[in-house]
């Protein structure tokens, strides 16, 4: 067993554990956290796999975006902490047993058909002499075949950001900005009422009955 | 023994399998659903550079890097619904949400 | 063929009675406006039915005396395939005949009818049923083809209904042209079976194209049987003369269709329309005459009727009624005639007959308004007091029913009763006795109800109906309650068919029966069917058969038929009550019709709409509405219900279904091989 081998076993184990974690945590923000151990894990093994730009990838935009929003919602949020014990525990068995047949029959499908060699070169693939880096192998495929997914991609993220902002997006309730288009809109009648009465009434005694005011209409005009 | 491709697969296939596992089980945490989701994302995208290095092909990270945009994007919107969510129900249990029950 | 007949003249025979009834029952009733008056529409009427006798006689005339024939299409109505469906005339000495016959008797109830239905509202109604069926009949009589034939049956039919319910707010008429339309149709149902079957067989509905491949149509099996095609078509073709000639078990109609006025019961029910299915079975002698069994058959079903319909006349006290029993006993006898392949035999009896009996039905009528409507006969008594003419005509028709010698009935009774004797088919045993046993019974009956209703004393205060009749006139005297002779319109008629009662038989039987009148009108198979021929060889002239008859058992017969009837109702009057209370069975089953009414009405009747209501209720609402309509909803409905129990709206029922899903199709994916393999082996 070379070095390689032992930090991919070291790496991997963190990881399933980290992952188990993620979903029997009690407190949210604990599982975040193990989602981040388990992110991270997962870099150090695509690191063992050459594919640094991707790696460091998952570090910056993953662990350090996602997750911390994650986190934000998580803490915003002002979540009991209550047992999720029974109803996890309860259903454990299947759940379990449904795991491992997924695990058993992916295995079985993925590990007959592929005929591979241990660790192929990829000089010899790509057929250059030179040092290659994975980050410049990476941008020539992209800006060249990729383009047009790239600006997909894009619009993508845009969709996103606009759809969380026009979701959760609320209103002061205690400012006073005029809406212009609803001034533009009155109408005279909203505004004024005018009734008819006759000029002349029998007097009446002050104690039964107060003086007939003149109704009119209280101009309600915002400000 | 040397690192084989079987390796790699065999651990993506895990984590798939853990994070079903954490969607099927949990009852009672939103959130931990949507990071159950980023881990069965990230298992996928272990598969995915496990194959590129090991056939030779670029194409593979190159996957893995709209995979990993279109996740970002995802997480974002289904963390703008949770926080609705919790807006209107003061709870992020998911057993109560069975409004649309027929 | 010296003289041909004129198509132009035999068109007008039946387009003038037609003409006149479209005239009398459009313009004189409230479907035209009500334009023409009593005498305009009667006038017009017998107008039309005259110029058709006219014609028909003149017909006739050139037919018999100067051998002109006729067999041409008038008008090709429709060709479906190689079938031609026309409208054309055959005319020869059986359609001249009929044709006489038919406006003659039609003259004689139109002018009858003014007199008779004077008083009724219904009256250009009436002339114009009784034209139209003239119309119908005529059709009937001289087509070429079975298509024509089969539209004058149906067209009979129809007004036959029209004319028994023609008092329709009387429930029992209305009963009774339901009863006559219905059982008609069971006829008619096996009449277009066989018409079908000769179309089908033969290629063609034309009767001269049928008859010349009667050879080649002996030689056919009806498919998947053994029995003869020509048999089961001829058989067909009975059933429907069963039903319009009220044969058993298809007479239940007749006596009922008494519901409807008295002309009509002359017209349609004892000389013209009955005798269209014995005019139909002669004119199709050609086929007949292949098959042993059905004239077997015919032979027997008309024996039965001829002597168990005149059991039943025996005990009927409505005047109408015991003619009417004699009517269905002698359209027996004419179906025995046929049977024993005497068809010229049973034509003559059928015009003899039709003379005759519209005689009696006639008579009846005028006894009935001379008696103010009451029919019962046992509150009648010494009418020939009171109604001479009506007397005389009476008695006259009765000695030709009865077969007295030098009467025209007696020519036709007794040469049937020859010919049966002669006949070897299976059941001429039974049928001979039929046919002598049947003479006494006739011969009882009519004179029983001639003596009552004519003899005897005068019984008309002893009517328990007729007590309440007075109280509502007043008490007038007694002279009210007398019968008086009817009108010269009535008597007339009587007077005008009593003479060819008496006369034409006589003149007419060498000439028809053993003569060339029918020469190609009837065909006889003389070497299987030698019953003609030996009548042939016996026949020396009326006169000698005349003479010779005294010493036949049909004279002495009927001669003791009329002294039992002397002697029961005349003299020892009590005698009849005595011997009906010992028989009581017997006249339990003669007053019950033989059970047939109680049979068609409770098992047949109610039987059919028994399983109307079934298909109604268990067909219609349970399963169609039930189960295919209301049902499919219903099932969509529950379907739906159970799958909606999947939509449980919990987040992780959805990710477990989907989880489940993904390792199913996994499963199969990892074990395809071996699963291929167990599937294709």
């Amino acid at each position: 067993m070379d070095v390689k081998t032992g930090f991919f076993y070291v790496f991997s184990l963190v990881l399933l554990f980290a992952a188990f974690r993620v979903i029997t945590a009690r407190n949210p923000v604990h599982a975040v956290l193990y989602l981040m151990l388990s992110f991270s894990q997962a870099s150090a093994i695509w690191l063992l796999l050459k594919a640094e730009f991707l790696a460091i990838t998952l570090v910056l935009v993953y662990l350090g975006a996602v997750m911390v929003l994650f986190l934000f919602v998580v803490m915003m949020l002002d979540i009991k902490i209550d047992s999720l014990k029974q109803s996890f525990w309860k259903h454990f068995p299947l759940g379990a047993t449904l795991g491992a047949i997924v695990v058993l029959e992916m295995s079985a499908v993925l590990l007959s058909g592929f005929k591979v060699s241990e660790s192929p070169n990829p000089l010899l693939v790509l057929g250059q002499a030179q040092e290659l880096s994975n980050t410049k192998e990476l941008g020539k495929l992209l800006y060249t075949q990729y383009v047009y997914p790239i600006q997909v991609a894009a619009v993508i993220l845009l969709v996103a950001m606009i759809a969380a902002i026009a979701l959760t997006l609320r209103e002061r309730k205690d400012t006073k900005a005029i809406d212009a288009s609803l001034q533009v809109r009155v109408r005279a009648a909203d505004r004024l009422q005018v009734l008819s009465m006759e000029p002349t009434r029998p007097a009446q005694t002050p104690s039964t009955s107060p003086e007939p005011a003149p109704a009119s209409a209280a101009p309600e005009v915002k400000s | 023994m040397t690192l084989t491709l079987g390796h790699f697969l065999t651990l993506g296939a895990m984590l798939f399998a853990v994070a079903v596992v954490g969607i099927f089980l949990n009852r009672k945490n939103l959130i931990v659903l949507l990071m159950a989701v980023e881990l069965m994302l990230l298992a996928v995208n272990m598969n995915f550079v496990a194959f590129s290095h090991y056939l030779g092909d670029m194409h593979g990270q190159v996957f893995v890097f709209f995979i990993l945009t279109v996740a970002a994007a995802e997480s974002a919107i289904g963390l703008a619904i949770l926080v609705l969510l919790f807006r209107n129900k003061s709870n992020i249990n998911v057993d109560e949400l069975h409004s649309l029950r027929g | 063929m010296s003289s041909t007949l004129s198509v132009t003249s035999l068109l007008v025979v039946p387009l003038a009675p037609l003409v006149g009834s479209l005239a009398a029952g459009v313009l004189g009733t409230s479907l035209g406006g009500n334009i023409i008056g009593r005498r305009l529409c009667h006038s017009v009427t017998i107008l039309g039915v005259l110029i058709s006798f006219l014609i028909s006689a003149l017909t006739l005339y050139q037919v018999a005396f100067e051998g002109a024939r006729l067999n041409e299409t008038l008008y090709t109505w429709m060709v479906v395939g190689d079938l031609k469906m026309e409208i054309g005339f055959l005319i020869d000495g059986l359609t001249a005949m009929m044709m006489c016959v038919v406006t003659f008797v039609s003259l004689m109830v139109h002018i009858y009818t003014i007199g008779y239905m004077e008083e009724d509202e219904g009256y250009n109604r009436f002339f114009a049923y009784i034209s139209l069926f003239t119309f119908s009949m005529l059709m009937l009589v001289m087509s070429n083809n079975f298509l024509q034939l089969f539209f004058g049956w149906e067209a009979v039919g129809l007004v036959s209904y029209l004319l028994i319910g023609f008092w329709f707010n009387k429930p029992t008429a209305i009963f009774a042209n339901m009863k006559a339309f219905l059982v008609n149709r069971v006829g008619d149902f096996g009449f277009i079976l066989g018409i079908g079957l000769i179309a089908a067989y033969a290629g063609t509905l034309n009767y001269t194209e049928t008859f010349e491949q009667t050879s080649e149509l002996a030689k056919l099996a009806f498919p998947g049987t053994e029995w003869m095609l020509v048999t089961v078509v001829c058989i067909c073709l009975f059933i429907g003369a069963m039903g319009k000639s009220a044969q058993f078990p298809l007479h239940v109609w007749l006596p009922d269709s008494m519901e409807g006025p008295t002309p009509i019961s002359a017209l349609i029910h004892a000389a013209t329309m009955v005798t269209a299915g014995i005019f139909m079975v002669a004119r199709m002698s050609p086929l007949f005459e292949l098959s042993e069994t059905a004239l077997s058959f015919i032979m027997v079903v008309g024996s039965i009727t001829a002597l168990f319909m005149g059991f039943l006349g025996i005990i009927q006290n409505d005047i109408k009624r015991v003619v009417a029993y004699s009517t269905l006993s002698q359209l027996g006898y004419m179906t025995v005639a046929l049977g024993a392949s005497a068809y010229s035999v049973a034509v003559f009896h059928l015009m003899t007959h039709a003379f005759f009996k519209a005689l009696l039905f006639l008579a009846a009528g005028s006894v009935i308004i001379g008696m103010h409507h009451n029919q019962d006969i046992r509150w009648m008594g010494a009418v020939r007091k009171h109604m001479p003419i009506t007397w005389i005509t009476s008695l006259l028709g009765s000695l030709a029913l009865i077969g007295t010698p030098l009467f025209s009935g007696f020519y036709s009774k007794d040469s049937i009763i020859e010919a049966v004797l002669e006949s070897h088919l299976w059941g001429s045993g039974f049928a001979s006795f039929a046919v002598l046993a049947g003479v006494f019974v006739t011969a009882f009956y009519s004179f029983r109800m001639y003596f009552l209703v004519f003899h005897g004393q005068e019984r008309y205060d002893q009517n328990p109906d007729a007590h309440h009749h007075d109280a509502q006139h007043g008490h007038h005297d007694a002279h009210q309650t007398k019968p008086h002779e009817s009108p010269w319109v009535v008597t007339l008629p009587l007077v005008l068919l009593a003479i060819p009662s008496v006369l034409i038989g006589y003149f007419t039987i060498g000439p028809m029966l053993f003569g060339d009148f029918f020469k190609d009108a009837i065909f006889v198979d003389g070497a299987k069917h030698h019953a003609m021929h030996e009548l042939a060889a016996a026949f020396h002239g009326p006169w000698a058969m005349a003479v010779h008859a005294l010493s036949t058992w049909p004279f002495w017969l009927a001669l003791a038929g009329v002294a039992c009837a002397y002697y029961l109702y005349m003299v020892h009057t009590s005698l009849p009550h005595q011997i009906a209370k010992v028989l009581r069975p017997i006249e339990v089953v003669l007053e019950n019709k033989y059970f047939m009414d109680w049979f068609n009405e409770n098992i047949l009747a109610r039987g059919a709409r028994m399983l109307g209501m079934g298909l109604w209720k268990g067909g219609d609402q349970a399963l169609i509405d039930g189960a295919v309509v209301n049902g499919s909803w219903k099932l969509v409905g529950k379907l739906a219900a159970l799958v909606r129990n999947f939509q449980t709206g919990f987040l992780y029922h959805y990710a477990l279904s989907m989880i489940l899903g993904i390792v199913v199709l996994m499963s199969v994916f990892v074990t395809w091989p071996t699963l291929s393999d167990w599937l294709n082996r």
